[in-house]
């Protein structure tokens, strides 16, 4: 087997592969910036939990329209937001903390999702809902992914600098009255929504968030300031799509575990070695320098 | 520093509570343009509530702070450092570049000038060739120095510090007092936050002291008496559970 036929032929000779990388490639563009912002606001696991509160939105789209990324995601965006808007709430007006209230929440949408499947569809329904089918992606969800993409990128840079600063010293921007940060807040929850939704079609509800937190967290491992953790999470992203996409078609496996396996070999690499304070470099003794 | 805006800052019976219970009981306060002043008190005795209802960032339960037609950036503000999450993957420079908040804001770029600017904060406060460094990287002393050059930025006419040398040694805590004292000498205001009292009664020519209520307030060799301190203490350690609503008419009597 040549290197040809091993990296470039499965997407040089059908259609549908050069279909799914680029799908990847545009997933990626959106969710690597995304995902090192939640990562910084220590989110990760509420963007875990919204994948999953968007489950009954996505369900009752798929049970009207079937694979449609449209009604899928529409739906998906109604749930993701209620789910985030309540929890947001929930939070600035009660003792309960923001993961607590996210937990309450998305626990009862996950389940309303899991129950309108199970009673109104099949269980290969419920396989699509939560796994996705990236190889059959069609012209207009690339276009909805692409333009998820694009949007989100768009959005991050207007939204960027007061989006850092609040994360990192928000009593900073309270003070100065850089606008009410609760607003960029809840603007930036939408982007992680609709990176969601983008995710369904590829990786499925329940592991769109990976090509989102997988990347973030291993580029903390390789970049010191937010925009370069930001390319380096996106370049991760990009590699783990183009290669769990070749181990899936080689190997024939499913395309979203494999996708996601990969950047998971990504991040523990990453954690293994990584310039920034990966666990190899304690274990290598270098003479410290002159104080 | 030409366009510094001047006026008074006016407390009037001001209540600030937790859980309806009050953090700051009916003080009312003023603090004179250009004026230099430390707020002392036990621990809960509502200093920080004070700061920050100042700033705005507290909503009062009644009685209001009056600022006069001072701006958000006219009023800089240093909280107490946990607030602030220090592995954030920032650059010194970048830190210190927020200063110029109130001039460039959310979209406005940070030219070479302002860069110069930055640079010039940093070593007035000692670290010159920091920019580069990760905050991360820093003591809690030179982080502290870092936020003092923040501030220097931000050029407002007042400026607030709570508790700004917690655990600052004493080399450093000299060189931001010099810094304080430089404030002064330009006019503006400052209160800070502050737990040594030898310190205040150096560098402070006026105290407000405060133990939920006003205990006293005025210049500091008048406040800080034995016996207003001993009164102080007494009335911050005092927590009732099951404490009656307090009724105005019964304050006025």
């Amino acid at each position: 087997m040549t290197l040809w036929s091993l990296l470039v032929a499965p997407f040089a000779d059908f259609a549908f592969m050069r279909r799914a990388l680029v799908a990847c490639f545009a997933l990626a563009l959106g969710c690597g910036p995304v995902g090192v912002l939640l990562m910084l606001r220590r989110m990760s696991l509420i963007g875990d939990a919204m994948s999953h509160a968007v489950l009954p939105g996505a369900a009752i789209g798929f049970l009207i329209a079937g694979l449609n990324i449209w009604a899928m995601g529409l739906g998906g965006l109604v749930a993701g937001i209620s789910v985030a808007l309540l929890s947001g709430l929930v939070t600035r007006n009660t003792s309960l903390r923001e993961d607590a209230s996210f937990a309450g929440f998305y626990l009862i949408s996950l389940s309303l999702g899991v129950l309108i499947v199970s009673t109104k569809g099949s269980n290969v329904d419920l396989l699509h809902v939560l796994f996705g089918t990236i190889l059959a992606v069609d012209d207009a969800a690339l276009l909805t992914v692409a333009g998820i993409a694009s949007l989100s990128i768009a959005v991050l840079a207007l939204i960027y600098r007061p989006l850092v600063v609040e994360c990192f010293d928000p009593g900073f921007l309270r003070a100065v009255g850089g606008g009410a940060g609760s607003i960029f807040h809840v603007v930036f929850l939408v982007l992680v929504v609709v990176n969601l939704v983008a995710g369904f079609q590829a990786l499925g509800t329940l592991m769109a968030v990976g090509l989102m937190m997988l990347p973030a967290a291993a580029s903390r491992f390789w970049a010191r300031d937010v925009w370069s953790m930001a390319a380096v999470s996106i370049g991760v992203a990009m590699l783990s799509g183009w290669i769990g996409l070749l181990v899936s078609y080689h190997r024939d496996l499913p395309s979203g575990p494999a996708i996601m396996i990969t950047a998971g070999v990504a991040y523990v690499v990453s954690i293994v070695v990584g310039r920034e304070g990966g666990i190899i470099w304690r274990y290598m003794p270098r003479r410290h320098l002159e104080a | 520093m030409a366009g510094l805006r001047l006026a008074p800052i006016e407390v009037r019976d001001l209540t600030v509570a937790y859980d309806r219970h009050p953090a700051v009981h009916h003080v009312t306060c003023r603090f004179e343009p250009g004026s230099l002043t430390a707020v002392v008190g036990p621990n809960g005795a509502g200093k920080s509530t004070l700061i920050k209802s100042i700033v705005g960032l507290l909503r009062p339960a009644e009685g209001r702070v009056s600022v006069g037609d001072l701006k958000r950036r006219d009023i800089a503000y240093l909280p107490q450092q946990a607030d602030i999450d220090r592995s954030f993957p920032i650059t010194v420079a970048d830190t210190v570049a927020l200063g110029h908040w109130a001039r460039v804001g959310i979209f406005r770029a940070i030219g070479r000038p302002l860069r110069d600017k930055v640079a010039e904060a940093l070593s007035a406060v000692g670290l010159e060739g920091f920019e580069q460094r990760p905050i991360g990287s820093l003591s809690s002393g030179q982080f502290q120095r870092v936020l003092f050059a923040r501030l220097l930025l931000q050029d407002a006419g007042v400026i607030l510090l709570d508790e700004p040398f917690n655990a600052i040694d004493a080399r450093t805590t000299q060189d931001l007092l010099d810094l304080i004292g430089r404030w002064h000498g330009e006019k503006r205001t400052v209160i800070a936050v502050l737990h040594d009292m030898d310190q205040v009664r150096q560098h402070f020519p006026d105290t407000l002291l405060l133990a939920r209520e006003l205990v006293a307030n005025g210049p500091t060799p008048d406040c800080l008496t034995a016996a207003n301190l001993l009164a102080a203490r007494r009335m911050s350690e005092r927590w009732q559970d099951d404490a009656a609503v307090c009724a105005p008419e019964k304050r006025r009597a």
